[in-house]
């Protein structure tokens, strides 16, 4: 990722590694071109409020041609619930389709995680680190939207991108939706999960799909979690342990600084200049720590949240599943229950035939839509799975690409840093 | 295959299955160290003879796996020997003992280009008894024996052979240590190990018996290096002496309590006639148990020394060793600060090289998984690179662990340091009490004198003389006599004493300024070196997925 130091370009630049395939709709360096396009910014974390109440607010930039935005800039202000409304409503609308994941709410959960970090000026550049995590984060998560051709015509996307901060807020307390906690989300999962659990113990009889590649899937997407979630736990520690050795080294030059000048003579100096270039290197091993939590341990976080939200999709589908056939079965069954009062003959053949009609046709309308509804999930799953797969790829082969310069460039330093006093090394033992 | 060997030594299979998959999919197989054999023996090899000994058991097999392979240290002991064979032309046998893990042995006939060489080897502990004539009927303590086996071409050592070897146990190194010591006050003998009684219960006894054994063999080690000691009586009596070790091990407290109280009432009335024997106890400090009233009278001295407002008679006035003492105290203080840092830096390199290892294995789990999941050929392409960066992860990982293994070397040459220190304070000590003596027999002879002149003054006003105080001068001039001679041999002896401090300060000040060069030199090499091996590994796998880079400049 080229550091480039016009923000502009920067968003540019990550809202290309993100594309992937579908970028190439776009061409957000002419905003006056006739092809179509949609750049979103998110920027300018700033914390408002004070006490437990307060919150960050982003600044959220739109630069687009579609007709049915105010272009061709529009900027709003936007906090991290209004990113959590827009993802509700897409999970409930574009049932079937990969919605994007959000970073965690909190910095709670992430605090747990750096616990153990033991200097606090650690702990005040871990916060706004993490700020900044977050609006990347957050930014990747608003343009993957932009990016895709389905959720990108969303007209909840537009009231997000373009809405007055009232209008967000009051759309953003009529939210009904599904994930109004973490813990809902949870529930989901383990209705999923415990469904199969049910079947063990012959509770109730399966009404899961049996279609083998769909099962082979699921079984896919729930290990996978389980790899991934692992390869980013070392991931973390691996930045963890540059922040230590870094650290280590720095009081180790020191130390050694020390001797240096409590010996005088040119083994004093080697000694100094040893201790020296420890500290070098210390700044060196920090700066690399904060280039894998960026480049290389965030796009995998990304990557399990990405999955957990395929699980979601998942869960939405067995739910469609479940349902289309309920109302199948209602259908049937109503069919046999209207039969019957036919036949108990409480009520005339026309008013029967009539109410009849009624009925089944409305409750054949809601098993079709049903049907249809699951059918769409099914076919729109399988669309995105490939896609899903690609741009992961892509996403992987770029952090790949980026922790490996990263690390070969720190040792190249490293290198070069302890080769540079072996001359000085040579003039001593001459002396 | 050396691979395969690892592998029938992992007891879970599934990790075995894990880098399997790395390894036999690797057409030039770059895990395997290249069949290159290390002709130096390994780090932990003491004796030609012996099994070597075994690394700290690591819990994971992953680790076991990555066991870091010899043709890495080929490429750098190239390092320490060059800087070792530069350092040969000065002290020529003092090199040659200094039995640095990267010397070789020389071959049996003896090559004529190392000569007064003196190589020391501790193996094969075991176990005797001993049915001890204690309280308890019939009870034995068990302890163990090590044998002690010697080369060397020193013309005092009366062995027909150039190599023989004797069995001593731990005692039997207490003894030694107790009696150079003695002999060799104001040197820097180097500090035997502990005897550490609390750990021996809380290690297993093998690991115990094994640690002793190698911390008896770098002593004797030591004292072989040490251009003095080397050529002591005891040490080769230790060495060569079969059977018992026939060196007086230090009398226990009720004897000397016996011998003090036949002693104490000639001390008292300071009547007896100095003997040659009696006058060499002047020589050795004060013991406790003996010499009781010595010891009364030096602690009053000490104390007049501390709080008394008259300066002693004599005082130590050699400016030099007051500056150099007080540069080495200084010295001890940073050497102990960089100790322990460099603890730290190597904890911390270790746990880098572990969690790399980690990673690497995490990467090749998904690996395994993407592979035999593949429905799309992106998977299968994804499997591909995360291949490469688990494979880059695992080498990194395994450079990490041989660059500490190599580090750790180097940094212990702080260690010995700070062990020499204990001896250097030992020398010290030996020089401050020997001048203690010397000031407890100025203040004795100035008291004498001045009770002389007070009873001579006395008798002078008596006509006709004192008879009872004249004999009572008398007596007192012949006190005065025998403490005369005592002092004379006291300042003797506190003179050797400076001189053996002033010299030894010398060798170690040259030898410091060797040994701190070559260690910086090893280091900083050692560093360096790895570094520019884990930047290939990294530049490699940059390369494999360079791909992405372009692509994403694309975009």
């Amino acid at each position: 990722m080229k550091m480039s130091t016009a923000p502009y370009d920067l968003e540019q630049q990550q809202q290309h590694q993100r594309s992937g395939v579908a970028a190439s709709s776009q061409s957000p360096r002419s905003p006056s071109s006739s092809t179509p396009f949609l750049s979103v910014s998110v920027t300018d974390p700033v914390k408002l409020g004070n006490g437990v109440q307060a919150y960050i607010s982003y600044r959220v930039i739109t630069k687009t041609n579609f007709p049915e935005y105010q272009g061709p800039e529009k900027i709003v202000i936007r906090r991290y619930s209004d990113f959590v409304w827009l993802r509700d409503r897409l999970f409930e609308k574009y049932k079937g389709i990969f919605i994007p994941p959000l970073p965690e709410k909190s910095a709670v959960g992430v605090l747990k995680f750096h616990m153990f970090w033991f200097i606090t000026a650690e702990k005040f550049r871990f916060s706004a680190e993490f700020i900044e995590m977050r609006r990347q984060a957050l930014d990747l998560f608003v343009n993957r939207i932009a990016s895709h051709h389905e959720l990108q015509q969303s007209e909840d996307l537009r009231m997000f991108l373009q809405a007055e901060e009232e209008t967000m807020e009051r759309l953003r307390a009529q939210e009904t939706g599904i994930f109004k906690k973490p813990s809902d989300l949870m529930q989901i999962f383990k209705d999923v999960q415990s469904k199969v659990s049910d079947v063990v113990l012959g509770k109730e009889k399966p009404v899961e799909e049996s279609d083998p590649d769909y099962e082979k899937l699921k079984h896919y997407i729930f290990e996978l979690e389980n790899h991934l979630a692992e390869a980013q736990k070392h991931a973390y520690r691996l930045v963890k342990r540059h922040r230590e050795l870094g650290q280590s080294l720095s009081d180790f030059g020191k130390a050694v600084k020390l001797l240096g000048a409590s010996e005088g003579n040119s083994l004093g100096k080697a000694f100094s200049e040893l201790g020296i270039k420890s500290e070098i290197l210390s700044t060196k091993l920090q700066k690399e720590a904060h280039q894998i939590l960026m480049n290389f341990e965030e796009p995998l976080k990304d990557y399990v949240r990405a999955v957990q939200s395929i699980k979601a999709t998942i869960a939405e589908r067995a739910n469609s599943f479940r349902k289309q056939c309920q109302l199948a079965e209602t259908v049937k069954l109503k069919e046999i229950d209207l039969k019957k009062m036919k036949g108990k003959g409480c009520i005339d053949l026309k008013s029967w035939q009539k109410l009849s009609a009624n009925i089944m046709r409305q409750l054949k309308t809601e098993s079709e839509q049903a049907t249809k509804t699951f059918e769409s999930i099914v076919r729109l799953m399988n669309e995105e799975i490939g896609r899903f797969q690609e741009q992961k790829t892509l996403d992987m082969g770029i952090a790949f690409h980026e922790f490996a310069k990263g690390q070969a460039r720190l040792a190249n330093d490293i290198a070069g840093a302890w080769r540079s006093l072996l001359p000085k090394l040579e003039a001593c033992s001459a002396a | 295959m050396m691979n395969h060997h690892d592998f029938q030594q992992d007891p879970d299979d599934d990790d075995g299955v894990m880098e399997s998959l790395l390894l036999h999919d690797e057409p030039s197989n770059p895990l395997q160290p290249p069949p290159n054999p290390n002709p130096n023996p390994k780090p932990d090899h003491h004796h030609p003879l012996l099994p070597s000994t075994q690394s700290p058991k690591s819990p994971t097999t992953f680790n076991s796996f990555l066991d870091p392979p010899s043709y890495a240290e080929a490429i750098f002991t190239s390092f320490d020997s060059f800087s070792s064979s530069s350092s040969n032309g000065t002290n020529h046998s003092h090199h040659h003992n200094r039995n640095t893990l990267t010397d070789e042995l020389p071959s049996r006939s003896g090559s004529g280009s190392v000569s007064d060489y003196l190589y020391i080897f501790v193996s094969d502990p075991q176990k005797e008894q001993e049915t001890s004539a204690s309280l308890v009927p019939g009870a034995a303590t068990t302890f163990y024996t090590y044998l002690i086996t010697t080369r060397t071409d020193l013309p005092e050592f009366g062995s027909s052979t150039s190599e023989f070897a004797v069995r001593r146990r731990f005692r039997d190194v207490v003894t030694l240590s107790d009696r150079l010591a003695e002999s060799y006050r104001g040197y820097f003998v180097p500090v035997r190990p502990d005897k550490s009684t609390v750990e021996s219960q809380v290690m297993q006894k093998q690991e115990f018996v094994e640690q002793r054994r190698a911390a008896v063999e770098k002593y004797l080690r030591k004292l072989a290096a040490h251009p003095v000691i080397r050529r002591s009586e005891e040490l080769r009596l230790f060495l060569e002496a079969k059977g018992r070790l026939p060196l007086q091990k230090s009398t226990d407290v009720a004897s000397r309590m016996l011998d003090g109280a036949v002693k104490l009432p000639k001390q008292l009335f300071g009547s007896e006639v100095a003997t040659a024997g009696e006058l060499s106890e002047v020589v050795q400090p004060a013991k406790g148990g003996r010499d009781l009233l010595r010891i009364f009278k030096e602690l009053k001295q000490s104390v007049t020394n501390d709080w008394g407002g008259s300066k002693p008679l004599v005082v130590e006035e050699d400016k030099e060793f007051l500056e150099r003492k007080e540069k080495l105290v200084e010295f001890e203080q940073q050497l102990s600060g960089v100790s322990q840092q460099a603890e730290s830096l190597v904890k911390h390199q270790q746990d880098m090289g572990e969690t790399m290892g980690e990673l690497g294995l995490a990467f090749v789990k998904l690996t395994k998984f993407e592979t035999e999941e593949a429905i799309f050929d992106s998977q299968r392409t994804r499997a591909s690179d995360m291949r490469n960066v688990a494979t880059a992860a695992v080498k990194a990982s395994r450079l990490y662990r041989e660059l500490n293994t190599q580090t750790i070397k180097h940094l212990d040459k702080l260690h010995e340091y700070l062990g020499t220190m204990l001896a250097v304070n030992n020398a010290f000590a030996d020089r401050a009490s020997a001048l203690l003596t010397v000031q407890t027999l100025s203040s004795e002879l100035a008291s004498l004198n001045s009770r002389i002149e007070k009873l001579e003054v006395a008798s002078s006003k008596i006509f006709g003389g004192d008879k009872s105080r004249m004999r009572k001068i008398e007596e007192l001039k012949e006190a005065i006599r025998v403490t005369e001679n005592a002092k004379t041999c006291a300042d003797r002896e506190y003179e050797r004493i400076k001189e053996n401090n002033r010299s030894e300060l010398e060798r170690i000040n040259k030898e410091r300024h060797d040994d701190f060069l070559s260690m910086l030199r090893g280091f900083v090499v050692n560093q360096a070196g790895y570094a520019e091996k884990m930047a290939a590994v990294w530049e490699k796998l940059a390369e494999e997925t360079t791909a992405y880079s372009k692509e994403a400049a694309e975009l």
